[in-house]
Parts: C-alpha cells; sequence; structure tokens
C-alpha cells in the first residue's frame, strides 16, 4: 500500500513537473512555424540560389558545377555594372530626399497648421498606390511629346525643356523623382510620430532660453529621432535593393539599358532568357550586398543600445 | 522506345487513324495555356478552340497574359507535376531545355501520318524537330521585319512611290522630315530596336550575312565591312525618330501611321490587326513591304503548341487530336486571318486573306527566301546579350567597331 502511495505520489510531482515544462516551452513550440518558415523558406532558398549560381543552369537547375564562372561572366556584363551604378545613384539620392522631403513635411505639419488630417493624407496618399501606376502617370507627365513640357509650351513658356526621361545620362533621376513623391510621405508620417512623442517640455525650455526653432530641430529633436531616422533608413533600402515595379513601369529599363536596375537584369535573365545560374549569381550578389549595407548599422545600434536594444 | 520501335508504332497508328482518329477522341478534355489575349489574338484563339470542339473534344482555356509569364507558367506547371496538355511557345529555342530534359511528348506519330516534312517550311521543322522527333505543332508564322508605310503622310510630303530599295527609303524618310512629318514611327523598346535591326541585316546584308551572323556566329562575318555596313545603316535610321521615341508601345507607333502623322514603321505583321481597327485598308491607306528585290528574305517566327510529358492515354489522345486539328488547313487559314500572321502551309486557299498576307504566302513558295528570325538559331541567353547590345547602340553614340567586337564576345559563348 505504501509502495502504491509512494508511486502516486511521484506520479503527481512528475505531472506538475510537466506542467512547468510544458507550459515554459509552449512560447517555442508556439514558435517553430515562423522559424520553420525562415529556415526553409528564406534561408533554405538562399542557400539554393547559392548552389545554382555555381552551376552552369539554364532553363532547369543541374548539378553542373563551374565554380565563379557566373560570377565572372555577370562582373564583366556591361549591362549589370551600369545596373550596379544605377542602383547606387538611385539608392544614395533616393534615401537623402526621402528623408529631407518627409522631415520637412513632419516639421510642417507639426507647427499644428489648419486642416493637418487633410493634409497628413495628401502627403500619405501616393503611398497608397501601386507603383505600376505610379510609374505609368509619371512615364506620361515626363513624357516630351505629350507630357508636362508640351503643357508648359502650350501656356506660352517656348522654350521650356524638360526631357530627362528620355536622355541617357539622366533617365536615373526620373525614377528617382517619382519614387521621392511616392515614399515621402511614408517618412512623413513616421516622422511626424517622433516628434509627436518629443516632451513639450523641452520645447518650453528651449522658448525660455530664447533657441530659435530651426536650431532646436537640427541640434536637440534630430538627434532624439535617432531610432526612427534609422527605421526609416532600413525601411528605404530594403526600398531601394529590390526596386523593379517603377522602373519597369515608367522607362523598361530604357532608353537603351541606360536605367536598368539589379532587380530588372535579374528578372530578365530568371525568365526572359532562361538563364537561372546567372540571375541567381546576381541575387546573391544583391544579398551579399545589404549584408555589407546593413550588418554594420545593426551591430552599431546594438552597441549604443548596450547590447539588448531593439534592433 | 527506341526509334525504330516508335517508327513501328506510328506507321501501324497511321494506317486506321486519318478519320476515325477524330471520331475515336470524343471528349478529350485539353488544356491549353497561351498568351493570346489581345482583341485580334483572343478572337484567333477561339478559332482553335472552336475547330477543337469541332472535332469532339472540350477546349479547355487558360490565357495568362504577357509571353514570359505564360511560359513560366507552363515551366512550372510542368516541374510542379501538373501539366497542361498543351502550351504555347514561340517557334524557337525556348522549349530546346524542356526537350533535353525529357518533358515533352513527341508527336511524331500526327507529324508522320500527315507528311509535315512535305509541307512545312525548313526553318520550322528545323525548330520542332529535336533529334528526328517532332515535339510542337507550329500554329501560323509571323513575320517581324516588315515595313509600313503610311498612304496619307507619303502623299502630304509628295511621295509618290513606295520605296523599292533602302536608297528610296531613304529619300523618302528625308522628304517626310522636310515635310514636318515623323519619318519614322518607333518605339524605343529594346525588342523593336531588334526588329529594325532584323530588317536592315536582311535588306543590306543578305541571306548570307544573315546566316552566318546568327545562325553560324562566325566572328569573321561579324567584323566584316559588310556587317559593319549594315550597323551603320540601322544607327542611321535612328537619325529619323521623334523624341518621344524611346518606350513607346509599338501600337502606338502604328497609330502615328493610322494618323498621317508618320510615314513608315518597321513592325511584325501583327501590325494589321492596328490597321484593320481604324478600318484601314492594306494597299489603299498603308503599304506593306516584306522587303527589298525579289531576292530579299522572309523571316519566320511564330508560334507552336509543346505537349508536356504524361502517361495518361486520355491526355495523350487529346494531345495527337490538338496537333492534327491545330495544322489543318482550315484552322491554318481561319487562325491567321484573325492574328495577322500567314498559315504554316502553303496549300491553303489564300484568296480571303488580305493582300500583304497573300504577298507573304508567295514569297513563302520560294524557299531559298525564307529564314528563322534570331530566336530560332540563338539561345533564349545570347540573343538577349545581342539585344542589348544593339539597343545601346541604337541609344548612345557608341563606335561602330566597339558594338562588333562586342557582338562577337556576346555570341561566342
Amino acid at each position: 500500500m505504501q509502495l502504491l502511495c509512494a508511486i502516486e505520489r511521484s506520479r503527481a510531482v512528475s505531472a506538475t513537473t510537466s506542467v512547468t515544462a510544458r507550459r515554459r516551452n509552449a512560447p517555442w513550440a508556439a514558435l517553430v512555424p515562423m522559424a520553420l518558415t525562415v529556415l526553409v523558406a528564406y534561408l533554405g532558398t538562399t542557400l539554393w540560389s547559392l548552389r545554382v549560381s555555381l552551376t552552369s543552369s539554364r532553363t532547369f537547375p543541374n548539378d553542373d558545377f563551374v565554380g565563379l564562372a557566373q560570377y565572372q561572366r555577370l562582373f564583366e556584363n556591361e549591362r549589370w555594372i551600369l545596373a550596379l551604378q544605377n542602383l547606387a545613384v538611385y539608392g544614395v539620392l533616393f534615401i537623402l530626399a526621402c528623408m529631407v522631403v518627409g522631415f520637412l513635411l513632419a516639421v510642417f505639419i507639426d507647427q499644428k497648421v489648419r486642416g493637418e488630417g487633410a493634409l497628413r493624407t495628401i502627403f500619405l496618399y501616393p503611398y497608397a498606390m501601386s507603383f505600376v501606376a505610379t510609374g505609368l502617370v509619371w512615364q506620361w507627365v515626363l513624357n516630351p511629346g505629350d507630357g508636362m513640357q508640351r503643357a508648359f509650351r502650350q501656356m506660352g513658356w517656348e522654350s521650356f525643356t524638360f526631357e530627362w526621361i528620355i536622355e541617357q545620362d539622366r533617365v536615373i533621376y526620373t525614377v528617382v523623382i517619382a519614387a521621392v513623391w511616392q515614399a515621402s510621405g511614408l517618412v512623413m508620417a513616421l516622422m511626424l510620430a517622433g516628434l509627436r512623442g518629443i516632451d513639450e517640455d523641452i520645447w518650453k525650455a528651449t522658448r525660455i532660453d530664447g533657441i530659435p526653432p530651426w536650431r532646436v530641430y537640427v541640434s536637440i529633436v534630430l538627434p532624439m529621432l535617432k531610432s526612427t531616422v534609422a527605421t526609416v533608413f532600413v525601411l528605404l533600402s530594403t526600398g531601394v535593393v529590390k526596386v523593379f515595379d517603377s522602373v519597369v513601369a515608367m522607362t523598361q529599363g530604357g532608353p537603351g539599358t541606360a536605367s536598368d536596375v539589379p532587380a530588372k537584369f535579374i528578372m530578365d535573365h530568371l525568365f526572359g532568357r532562361a538563364n537561372i545560374a546567372l540571375a541567381s549569381a546576381g541575387s546573391i550578389v544583391l544579398l551579399l550586398m545589404v549584408i555589407a549595407l546593413v550588418l554594420p548599422l545593426m551591430i552599431a545600434r546594438n552597441k549604443t543600445s548596450g547590447g539588448g536594444g531593439h534592433a | 522506345m527506341s526509334l525504330k520501335k516508335l517508327c513501328a508504332v506510328a506507321i501501324a497508328a497511321a494506317i486506321p487513324l486519318s478519320i476515325p482518329a477524330i471520331a475515336n477522341a470524343q471528349g478529350a478534355k485539353a488544356e491549353v495555356i497561351h498568351w493570346w489575349t489581345s482583341g485580334g489574338e483572343s478572337a484567333a484563339v477561339k478559332t482553335l478552340a472552336d475547330a477543337y470542339r469541332s472535332a469532339g473534344g472540350i477546349w479547355v482555356d487558360t490565357a495568362v497574359a504577357l509571353g514570359e509569364q505564360a511560359r513560366s507558367v507552363a515551366i512550372n506547371r510542368i516541374v510542379g507535376g501538373n501539366p497542361s496538355t498543351a502550351a504555347q511557345f514561340n517557334t524557337s529555342k525556348q522549349f530546346l531545355d524542356l526537350v533535353e530534359q525529357g518533358m515533352l511528348n513527341p508527336i511524331d506519330e500526327v507529324a508522320l501520318r500527315d507528311g509535315w516534312d512535305k509541307f512545312l517550311p525548313e526553318t520550322i521543322i528545323n525548330a520542332v524537330k529535336v533529334k528526328g522527333h517532332y515535339y510542337a505543332a507550329p500554329v501560323n508564322i509571323h513575320m517581324p521585319a516588315w515595313i509600313w508605310t503610311s498612304k496619307a503622310a507619303f502623299k502630304q510630303a509628295g511621295i509618290a512611290a513606295e520605296p523599292r530599295t533602302m536608297d528610296e527609303l531613304f529619300a523618302a524618310l528625308d522628304k517626310l522630315k522636310a515635310a514636318g512629318l515623323v519619318p519614322l514611327a518607333h518605339g524605343g523598346q529594346s525588342w523593336q530596336d531588334n526588329i529594325v535591326f532584323t530588317a536592315v541585316l536582311t535588306n543590306v546584308g543578305g541571306r548570307d550575312l544573315y546566316l552566318k551572323v546568327l545562325r553560324d556566329r562566325d566572328a569573321k562575318a561579324i567584323q566584316s565591312e559588310a556587317f559593319k555596313s549594315v550597323l551603320l545603316t540601322f544607327k542611321r535610321l535612328q537619325g529619323y525618330v521623334d523624341k518621344g521615341s524611346p518606350g513607346r508601345n509599338w501600337n502606338d507607333a502604328t497609330a502615328m501611321l493610322i494618323a498621317g502623322k508618320a510615314g513608315v514603321q518597321f513592325m511584325g505583321d501583327w501590325a494589321k490587326g492596328e490597321f484593320a481597327l481604324a478600318h484601314k485598308e492594306a494597299g489603299r491607306d498603308y503599304g506593306c513591304i516584306a522587303g527589298f528585290g525579289p531576292a530579299a528574305p522572309y523571316i519566320i517566327q511564330g508560334d507552336v503548341l509543346v505537349f508536356p510529358k504524361t502517361s495518361n492515354a486520355e491526355q495523350i489522345k487529346a494531345q495527337k487530336l490538338l496537333a492534327t486539328v491545330v495544322t489543318a488547313p482550315a484552322t491554318q487559314v481561319a487562325f491567321s486571318a484573325k492574328k495577322g500572321s500567314i498559315p504554316i502551309r502553303t496549300d491553303v486557299d489564300s484568296s480571303k486573306m488580305d493582300i500583304c498576307a497573300q504577298q507573304g504566302i508567295a514569297i513563302m513558295k520560294d524557299k531559298t527566301r525564307q529564314l528563322g528570325n534570331g530566336e530560332i538559331y540563338l539561345n533564349p541567353d545570347q540573343n538577349g546579350a545581342l539585344s542589348d547590345i544593339l539597343t545601346n547602340y541604337w541609344n548612345r553614340n557608341i563606335p561602330v567597331e566597339k558594338v562588333q567586337r562586342d557582338i562577337a564576345a556576346a555570341l561566342r559563348n
């Protein structure tokens, strides 16, 4: 009898431990699907692309490994080099312009202007539109034959000329203009949220000290918005690397290949040109570039927030 | 299956198959993936569906806009193990990888029974026949390098006759320019630049140079003076386009001819669809020139149906019926009349087709004038690389010698 009791008691004990264990493991169990998604869908496909990029695959993946030949071919290709240059120009200008325009819009709205709600909607509205539609509209606006140029000339400004979209060396700037028009509203919304989080007392203190408002924005508010700025930067950067739809809608990479970007190069080779090995090599290069850009930023942020931050 | 066995099967099958085959295929369900989605194209594909239905089959239409998209859907479904009965490809090397991976069913039985070798142009046979087996049923022939002229614009510029040589064409372009019209209506997209190049290569370079460059990828021919003058003529044409040209769609360029604002366009015979929509008539409102001189090559491109591998007897029956129906003379004429193309065979009644199509069919009867387009000789990758170089040359000031070097390098591998 005693033995039976002992067994019973030990069972009860083990049951309670297993309940606590289960409770402790529950969050991890809930994360398993996500972890699997990351491992299989992201990491797995990345490794698969890496593998394909080392082969001579055309329409279908094959096992004929050719080392780095695809990468060599990639960097001997003038179109790819041009696409990378365009990406750099586009990236720097797009991020800078979005930040500046978005911040200025946020500051403007932060002045407690009348009709704030309406203005906020207007500024944010372009972001709600698909870039295919945006790109098409901008293509019409910038077309020298029947867009803005013709409108100005008909209004009497005969010498008005704005033909960047057909100029080899300037066409990429038109893509920047359209993209900034679309994305700066989002930057404004994020910056405005940041501005609204600034303690009112700081403003009172600076007013007592007689510091001009612009100085407060630049020297006090902006540094306080550091994490917002970093978030915006990361958001915009991912937008830069994957830029594709705007170029396709606006210029199709033209005139010639003047406004080509890496994502378009990759898509062209992946499907139209049945060369998945070269396309994979291109996407691996893009991934390396993203890592090279984002990693230092993440390390820096981790350091400043004492290692346990929210990066 | 060995070739001998296959031939035996094919011959055995051929005897009773000719007419009863159609009756046997009652209710054979065929799903066809294609990208015939525009107005004229969907009217054309409807003629195929109707013909297939009246042969007793059930047509299931899977239209996917844009060729690239449609082809990748077809390939993904083959790889994923759920292939369609048939899929549209261009008459080219696009489906060669599928053949090499053993992912397509050959349709030798139909081809041998109907005697495809007897009526198909050699260029098409070379594209659909791989290592002795037929892997695709040709649907139509498009000629991408027609020269279209606007009679209204020509009249306004005081040009009496249609140009008959390249020099006369340039003279006409100069007159159009002097009259304040857009001489050359061109859509500055790389594939359209490529069409202009193809037209110049056939009309200035001629058949031999064409084959040496695109089929043999002969570096010596690419570096030759003859090819240099082709490139220079191509570049010279660029001087006749308007500023709105970059990025323009081909049909917008055709619209300029229809409105009489522009004089000349290089474009495939699908442009006839645009003229027809605007109620313009060939010969009265617009002119069509297949090439200069009686020996000018006629470029062949077009569409085919391929038949993904399956062991399902019903599906194989449907595939054979499809191959039979789409190549039949009556279907051929009905389809091409709507599509703006010409039939794959010249033994058809062309009297109801427009004068441009009749001109094309007449030229096709001369085998020495038939040539494939770049896609037939080059794989998609080489073709793409060539197109990048040409579109850059069209748009930028690049020394012609560098272009020759670049082309030779791009076609080497």
